[in-house]
């Protein structure tokens, strides 16, 4: 079998930092091109590029097995050189060489599939109602077909004003989420001005555009800065659409039924939250891979109202997990409060520009 | 136009096209976005981009490319017009396209018609396709919806029409494209381009001229 060949060795397996299995065409591609300072944030710096890109159509080329073993020695011994090196800095960006080994090995184990990482399935929804803008998801996520987190959040905080609701695999919503936060947060305070919502958008749609669907993140933005409220869909391929209602996910087409038929501009809010509400509950009962409770996160200018969960799923199996002990549980014996003291040296106020 | 199926994530689907008349162009698509060919993701979606203030181009292909070289592009033109301190040429923004998608052709799925008025030259439509071959023509259309109106745009078009001529002809051949192509739909965006400026006009899917199909 092929696998013990592995193990035993190859013969004549080329240097590791000799063999290139994938050879990039030589001109700088576009995607790298977008990750130049006059484009992306001058805080981008994290972004770095991929130092190889992955080309999924090559590797499916490839037809004998013989041509993989010297390709797999050299992806393990490729990343045995990094190990070898300390020294040198990392290459910035993702490194997508695991997935190079991925695609071998699952041919060379055929018939088994290999793991599958953790997918939201998922029902997400958003609509602009008059004042403002409301979320809702579920809060099932499943790992192939078991349900791996029963209160899952999917709803995340972009800044004070915005809020980010992520479809698709759940390590990418949240790191693209949290990257985008951290990365406004800095603008807002180099700038002193209130991000808008369409920054957001855009910062998302560069970052997911450069890596190429790679990054499985289906999301909906939604805010109100000084111009009004509104609501995006971004692709993980880096395509975006601005709209009044939308949804996402597996449950999507179940949700975007309820939404197209009762969805009317400049709704009340408690009508939007119970519109939104039976959106994520169609996809919650008629998509296996949405369940458990709904979410809410209702943004106006004024507040934001993070409801969670704005409904229980009725079907729970009773366990209490809270296992606290009331207080005298343990007997006191004695007690010494030390107050700490804390002195108000000055006080400054800044005014932050809205636009 | 390549099947739909095969465009990475949400394609445009599309029948974009773009004619000159007496004075200006038309420039017009459909607005509708699928997935994977099945799943229509928006009926209301923008392909019509505004580059510049007589400039506009219209998009056909894989979304996220087009969105990607669009902003690209339009940054570029403006940056371009600032330092010549005076509005851009039509070719101009043509070229950029055209060259974006030229020297990236193996990774972009995107294809665009450029088109809009200059004083230099007047009215003018380019069409820039999926390898980046640029041209310039009297009329052009585009997407995967034109394969359909060939015909009646061939039949039809006569140069040097006036507005409600061009405006007719756009709505129709538009109309009749959006009813046989199932990735093309929603409502008919055109807009009109003319020295005075840019008049936007939307035909809503109900609106739209029918043609033996009641």
């Amino acid at each position: 079998m092929e696998i013990d060949s592995i193990s035993s060795g190859s013969p004549a397996s080329p240097s590791p930092l000799g063999a290139q299995p994938m050879q990039l065409n030589g001109c700088r591609s576009f995607r790298s091109m977008l990750g130049s300072p006059d484009i992306s944030l001058a805080n981008n710096a994290y972004w770095g590029i991929p130092s190889r890109r992955w080309d999924a159509n090559a590797w499916k080329r490839q037809s004998s097995s013989a041509e993989q073993l010297p390709v797999l020695m050299s992806l393990f011994g490729g990343e045995m050189s990094l190990l070898r090196s300390p020294l040198q800095p990392p290459s910035p960006g993702f490194s997508f060489d695991l997935t190079e080994r991925n695609a071998v090995l699952g041919r060379l184990l055929e018939g088994s599939p290999p793991p599958r990482p953790v997918k939201t399935g998922t029902t997400i929804s958003g609509m602009v109602f008059r004042d403002g803008v409301v979320l809702g998801a579920d809060t099932r996520a499943t790992s192939g077909d078991v349900v791996a987190d029963k209160m899952c959040a999917k709803i995340h905080r972009i800044s004070a004003n915005m809020y980010c609701c992520g479809a698709g695999t759940a390590a990418d919503t949240q790191k693209t989420t949290d990257l985008l936060a951290s990365n406004l947060a800095l603008f807002s305070l180099n700038s002193q001005r209130a991000p808008r919502v369409l920054m957001a958008a855009s910062i998302l749609q560069d970052t997911l555009y450069r890596y190429g669907g790679q990054i499985g993140a289906h999301l909906i933005l939604g805010g109100v800065d000084y111009s009004g409220a509104h609501l995006y869909t971004v692709g993980p391929y880096g395509s975006v659409d601005k709209l009044p209602f939308v949804s996402m996910g597996s449950g999507s087409m179940a949700a975007l039924g309820i939404l197209e038929d009762r969805y009317k501009p400049n709704m009340e809010v408690e009508e939007a939250k119970v519109l939104v509400r039976d959106s994520v509950q169609a996809g919650i009962m008629g998509d296996l891979g949405s369940g458990s409770n709904v979410d809410l996160c209702v943004i106006t200018a004024q507040a934001v109202d993070y409801i969670r969960p704005y409904q229980e799923s009725q079907y729970t199996n009773g366990r209490n997990r809270k296992y606290k002990y009331p207080p005298g549980t343990t007997a006191l014996l004695s007690e010494k409060v030390v107050p700490l003291r804390m002195e108000l040296v000055t006080e400054a106020v800044q005014r932050m520009e809205t636009h | 136009m390549e099947h739909d199926a095969a465009v990475r994530g949400v394609s445009t689907g599309t029948t974009i096209m773009a004619v000159t008349f007496d004075g200006g162009v038309i420039i017009g698509s459909d607005s509708r976005a699928t997935r994977g060919g099945e799943e229509v993701s928006s009926k209301t979606i923008n392909k019509l981009v505004q580059v510049h203030q007589r400039i506009f181009c219209c998009m056909a292909g894989s979304l996220a490319d087009a969105q990607a070289v669009l902003k690209t592009a339009s940054f570029q033109l403006n940056l371009h017009s600032v330092q010549m301190e005076a509005p851009p040429r039509v070719i101009a923004a043509a070229s950029l396209l055209r060259k974006l998608c030229y020297h990236n052709k193996d990774e972009l799925q995107a294809g665009f018609i450029t088109a809009g008025w200059d004083p230099q030259k007047g009215p003018q439509v380019y069409v820039v396709s999926l390898g980046g071959m640029l041209i310039s023509q009297p009329f052009t259309i585009a997407g995967s919806g034109s394969t359909y109106i060939y015909g009646y745009t061939d039949a039809k078009y006569r140069p040097h029409m006036t507005r409600e001529e061009g405006l007719q002809f756009v709505t129709n051949a538009l109309a009749l494209a959006m009813g046989r192509d199932n990735v093309s739909g929603g409502v008919a965006h055109l807009v009109v381009i003319t020295e005075e400026g840019a008049e936007h006009v939307v035909i809503p899917g109900n609106k739209l001229p029918k043609f033996h199909d009641e």
